[in-house]
């Protein structure tokens, strides 16, 4: 699909540009390999085993969501935005719902913000337990991704028994959330909070200081603060490279200035950290959620919305915390039933820019460690 | 170009400038911009004959119309040191800051925007562009809103600026400035057809390379497609 | 022609040195055959005892327990199409598995399973072992070329450069335990005056350590088991297992020599590749534990009778014991045959499976039994302690498949070159310095055991 004919990539593959007379090789990481995480084709430059340049062709699960938007109600939207990033679809659902919320100008009771924390913290759980499987799977340890599947197995029967709905839960509606607590829901939480606790430490018993995982991951993938600013990297990577911020805690949503949690940072930027980051993060979820368990408020779990939702005129853009970094929502109202135009801003999108920059210079296998690393999931980088 | 729109997506024209204020005006506004509703509409002018009940408030399916509403957000004005050395220093070029429900934005002249945008980051300390997107008023004489959402760390501010452009015009690349603003512009280039200039790599993005038309603007239909791209590259007439 | 056959019956050397033809073909082919068995097994114990350590159950449903699946494997292996490229270079497309497999086969000529159960003892019997498994880098190679394509290409360079690198810390290892069968003290630290003449010979090697009374793991602890460690780790990196798979790894870029491989072509390099498995294996269980001995096998205990069931007054009660352990072994899997067809469901879609796993425990029981009868019972124990060593090595190697992630290949190399290759040249001279030197062996004596 790239035009080889005009410049651009391969401008300097030598005087004759024929693959013969070039040091340098180009390698396809096509769309279908196991370890791209979805239908991604990086297009690496070597020189022997080394990296001089990447390109990303993305767009091969490009479903036009913002189109669908212009075209659907607020309400009816609300299900198409889980499917953007699957793995963490309760985050998605919660930023869509604040974004209209805004633009209503509502707040949801104190009990649908518990009830709200709760689900989001442990899909974050879900969402990293997801991520530490497969990355340690593509670096070759076959073990974790069993240990952490299993383990998730019991968040998505919470959401099951929730929702109805594993993965793509639609678990928030604008103003509130539909359903309440099912009979047993604290319980249900709380003893996992139990289970999963020393699973977490079995994670890392296997990996942490595991010395053929610490060749593989130190060193690997570097990004300073700067670059990562400068590259609008956010989330677990950010935070990895030394730069404290979490917008639950830098402009907090949905009640979660009422939780007391830290905010794990890294000190090099490179893959090991980001690993120490995430599956610190894990466990700070993990209080987060024993905390919110405990004080759920009683209440109305929905606020007073209209039952058709016309928001006025205006725009907003509202963001959360999701797994992955920065996803926000950029909504535009025209007064009448359906948004004129919702933008998604995704973390991974953004994140997935700085992959050229991480791995310049790095050996190929290391490119694989490095798109794990990242945690892109290729619904809400096409969209 | 070919529509298959619905008559339910038939132009509303969309009306930003649109006050909705008093519940009197609403209730006039209601009738003739009841969009989405042709089945309803028998139903509607029956309703619009009998909004002045004055003792029977909110029965009508029009949801707005309960007197007692209070008026909705409007923008406030937003008054800071920032702002003041801006307009000292472009005057004109500034033509809107405000407030709306909380989240600063302004509205600046498409050929100073670049500058603006750079002494932002410069001296203002707005060091991370969160995105950068663009918005399709078909209606307007300058149709296309761009406007980048920027944020500072040390102030922990968040703020969008806007500009608005007229088909065909280009604005200024903010790569030079902001790294991450590559692969934004492009997708906007990709889904609106805004060029970007001195953008090292404008091409597109989630789309393939040789597909005609930009889909996120207002009269690219919603199942409309390439149909020559899609007859060549994957050997089938429609994709529908 | 029967005098030939049976003259052999007596003998106390291998076929090969007894001049044996007959018995030499008939060693041939059950070497053959039970290395063919052992892979068969492998794979069926590697998906099990992975599926296991990864809190799942692995293959159920072909036999009982999966115990059938290896025969499925096989089956389905042999009706694949067999696919060739078009550009690829035909014979030796068609060669290099061959090569792979003889070669591993090869080298199982000297594997001494006992001290007359060999195919023969060259008195270079090493040496041609590690000769002959070098030669299997030149399959890889073909494999790699004959491709093709350049993803095969380069996980064939990349193979045979790992297998090359990893050859010289094997050898350095190798050569430090040949340096120890020229001591002639006994016990952990002894050297004895003067020495006897090191022999590269497997049988001769086991010989040695039977002679010095001590596995050669334990001899001048712990330089003896740091050639041990050595050779370990480079014996995994020979055979291109995990950690050091890059080049045979999926989720890696290159998907190694045998990506254009399919079907039984495809199998015989599996093949190949668990039987050298078993056969770097015998080498380290040669060279450093004692070959076919059992472990303390210089305890004998107090000598004891058994009219009809044990008469070697030359032997004592703890050899009494051991012997007794081959059956005891057989009749353990017999138990847990019958207790796991206890615990199947009753669901009379499992009947199959739950007769075939009682025959299974009957048949294991039944051969336990024949291995209480004192001739064979005799006659076996040798090769049954060299078997459960070779069990024991490659149950290792499963585990290590299970645990560990995979070194990036200039880390291989690097570990390869830059670690096992100087430790091994120290422990090398150590060891020499050793067999010339008591008082540094008093002096490691004392730091070893605190004196």
């Amino acid at each position: 699909m790239t035009d080889t004919s005009k410049p651009g990539f391969y401008e300097d593959a030598g005087a004759t540009g024929t693959f013969l007379d070039a040091n340098e090789m180009v390698l396809n990481m096509g769309p279908q390999h196991p370890s791209t995480h979805g239908v991604l084709r990086v297009i690496l430059k070597l020189d022997g085993e080394k990296v001089l340049g990447t390109e990303c062709i993305i767009g091969y699960l490009h479903r036009g969501v913002e189109k669908i938007a212009e075209n659907r109600t607020y309400t009816m939207f609300n299900p198409y935005v889980d499917r953007m990033d699957y793995v963490a679809s309760v985050s998605n659902g919660l930023g869509y719902c604040l974004a209209i919320e805004k633009l209503l100008n509502v707040e949801a009771p104190p009990r649908a913000c518990y009830i709200r924390v709760i689900l989001t913290e442990l899909n974050r759980i879900a969402s990293h337990q997801l991520w530490l499987g497969t990355h340690a799977l593509d670096i070759g340890a076959m073990t974790p991704l069993f240990y952490t599947f299993r383990d998730r197995e019991e968040i998505l029967k919470i959401f099951e028994k929730y929702c109805g709905a594993r993965l793509t839960t639609h678990a928030f509606r604008i103003g509130g959330t539909q359903y309440e607590t099912y009979e047993g829901f604290e319980q249900d939480v709380k003893k996992f909070c139990k289970f999963v606790a020393p699973k977490m430490d079995e994670y890392e018993e296997l990996l942490t200081t595991n010395r053929i995982w610490l060749q593989r991951t130190k060193g690997v993938g570097l990004i300073s603060a700067e670059d990562a600013i400068a590259m609008g990297v956010t989330g677990p990577v950010l935070r990895a490279s030394g730069v404290k911020w979490d917008l639950r805690k830098a402009q907090p949503y949905s009640l979660y200035e009422k939780f007391d949690f830290e905010v794990p940072i890294g000190i090099n930027g490179d893959t090991y950290d980001r690993y120490l980051v995430r599956v610190a993060e894990m466990r700070q979820s993990l209080r987060i959620v024993e905390q919110a368990v405990d004080s759920i408020p009683e209440g109305p779990i929905m606020a007073k919305v209209p039952k058709v939702i016309k928001p006025p005129v205006g725009e907003v853009y509202v963001s959360i915390e999701a797994p992955k970094g920065e996803l926000g929502y950029f909504v535009v109202s025209d007064g009448s039933t359906q948004p004129y135009r919702v933008r998604v801003r995704p973390p991974s999108f953004v994140n997935l820019q700085a992959l050229d920059k991480m791995v310049r210079g790095a050996l190929v296998a290391d490119v694989v460690a490095v798109i794990g690393t990242l945690d892109i999931v290729l619904g809400e980088v096409d969209r | 170009m070919a529509d298959e729109t619905t008559p339910k997506d038939q132009p509303t024209p969309p009306q930003p400038e649109k006050p909705a204020e008093t519940p009197a005006a609403k209730a006039n506004a209601a009738a003739p911009t009841t969009e989405a509703k042709p089945a309803e509409t028998p139903a509607a002018k029956a309703d619009a004959a009998t909004p002045p009940k004055p003792t029977a408030p909110p029965a009508a399916p029009a949801k707005p119309a309960a007197p007692a509403k209070p008026a909705g957000p409007t923008p406030q004005p937003w008054e800071s040191e920032m702002i003041t050395t801006l307009k000292r220093q472009y005057g004109s070029g500034i033509k809107e800051t405000s407030t709306y429900v909380g989240q600063k934005y302004m509205v600046v002249d498409p050929t100073v925007v670049d500058e603006i945008l750079q002494l932002l980051r410069d001296d203002e300390q707005f060091d991370y562009l969160v995105d950068c997107t663009a918005v399709h008023y078909p209606n307007r004489e300058q149709q296309f809103d761009v406007l980048w959402i920027l944020y500072s760390f040390p102030r922990n501010e968040r703020i969008r600026v806007k500009t608005m452009i007229k088909e065909g015009d280009a604005v200024t690349s903010a790569t030079p400035i902001w790294e991450t603003a590559n692969w934004l512009e492009r997708e906007v280039f990709d889904m609106f057809g805004i060029k970007f200039e001195g953008h090292p790599d404008l091409k597109r993005i989630l789309l393939p390379d040789g597909w005609k038309g930009h889909p996120l603007r207002k009269d690219y239909g919603i199942l409309q497609q390439d149909t020559e791209w899609v007859k060549i590259n994957l050997g089938i007439e429609s994709g529908q | 022609m029967l005098d030939y056959i049976t003259s052999y019956f007596r003998s106390t050397v291998t076929p090969g040195q007894a001049n044996n033809q007959f018995w030499a073909l008939v060693y041939i082919l059950i070497v053959f055959g039970g290395v063919s068995m052992i892979v068969m097994i492998m794979n069926w114990a590697e998906r099990k005892a992975l599926a296991h350590m990864q809190v799942r159950l692995g293959p159920m449903r072909v036999g009982p327990h999966g115990l059938l699946q290896p025969i499925a494997d096989a089956l389905k292996l042999f009706t694949k199409e067999d696919i060739m490229p078009a550009e690829a270079d035909k014979p030796i497309f068609w060669f290099a598995p061959v090569w792979v497999v003889v070669v591993a086969f090869t080298g199982f000529i000297v594997v001494p399973f006992g001290v007359a159960h060999a195919v023969t003892d060259m008195n270079i019997g090493l040496l041609f072992m590690l000769g002959v498994s070098s030669l299997g880098v030149l399959g890889i190679v073909m494999a790699g070329w004959a491709s093709n394509s350049h993803f095969p290409l380069m996980g064939s360079l990349r193979s045979s450069a790992q297998m090359v690198s990893y050859e010289i810390a094997m050898g350095l290892a190798v050569v430090s335990a040949v340096l120890m069968t020229g001591f002639l003290g006994t016990g952990m630290y002894g050297i004895g005056e003067g020495t006897a003449s090191g022999t590269l010979s497997m049988i001769g090697i086991v010989q040695a350590q039977q002679a010095q009374h001590v596995w050669f793991v334990f001899k001048f602890f712990p330089v003896g088991l740091v050639a041990f460690v050595i050779f370990a780790i480079a014996m995994v990196a020979e055979t291109n297992r995990t950690p050091f798979d890059l080049p045979e790894a999926e989720s890696e870029l290159v998907a190694g020599f045998h990506t254009e491989y399919s079907g039984l072509r495809w199998s015989l390099f599996m093949l190949g590749e668990y039987a050298a498995m078993v056969a770097v294996s015998s080498i380290a269980i040669t060279l450093w534990l004692g070959g076919w001995m059992r472990p303390f096998a210089s305890i004998h205990g107090p000598s004891i009778a058994i009219p009809f069931f044990w008469e070697h007054p030359e032997l004592g009660i703890v050899d009494l014991v051991s012997y007794l352990v081959p059956a005891g072994v057989l009749f353990l899997l017999a138990f847990f045959c019958f207790f796991n067809a206890l615990r199947m469901p009753k669901h009379p879609a499992m009947r199959p499976q739950v007769i075939g796993l009682w025959a299974l425990g009957v048949v294991m029981g039944g051969i336990g039994l024949v291995l209480l009868v004192p001739p064979v019972r005799d006659r076996i124990q040798d090769i049954f302690w060299f078997v459960a060593k070779i069990a024991v090595f490659l149950y290792l190697y499963i585990w290590y498949r299970a645990t560990f992630p995979r070194y990036r290949f200039d880390q291989l190399m690097r570990v390869g070159w830059k670690v096992l290759l100087p430790v091994g040249l120290g422990v090398l001279l150590l060891t020499g310095l050793i067999g010339l030197s008591p008082e540094l062996v008093t002096w490691i004596k004392g730091v070893m055991l605190w004196r």
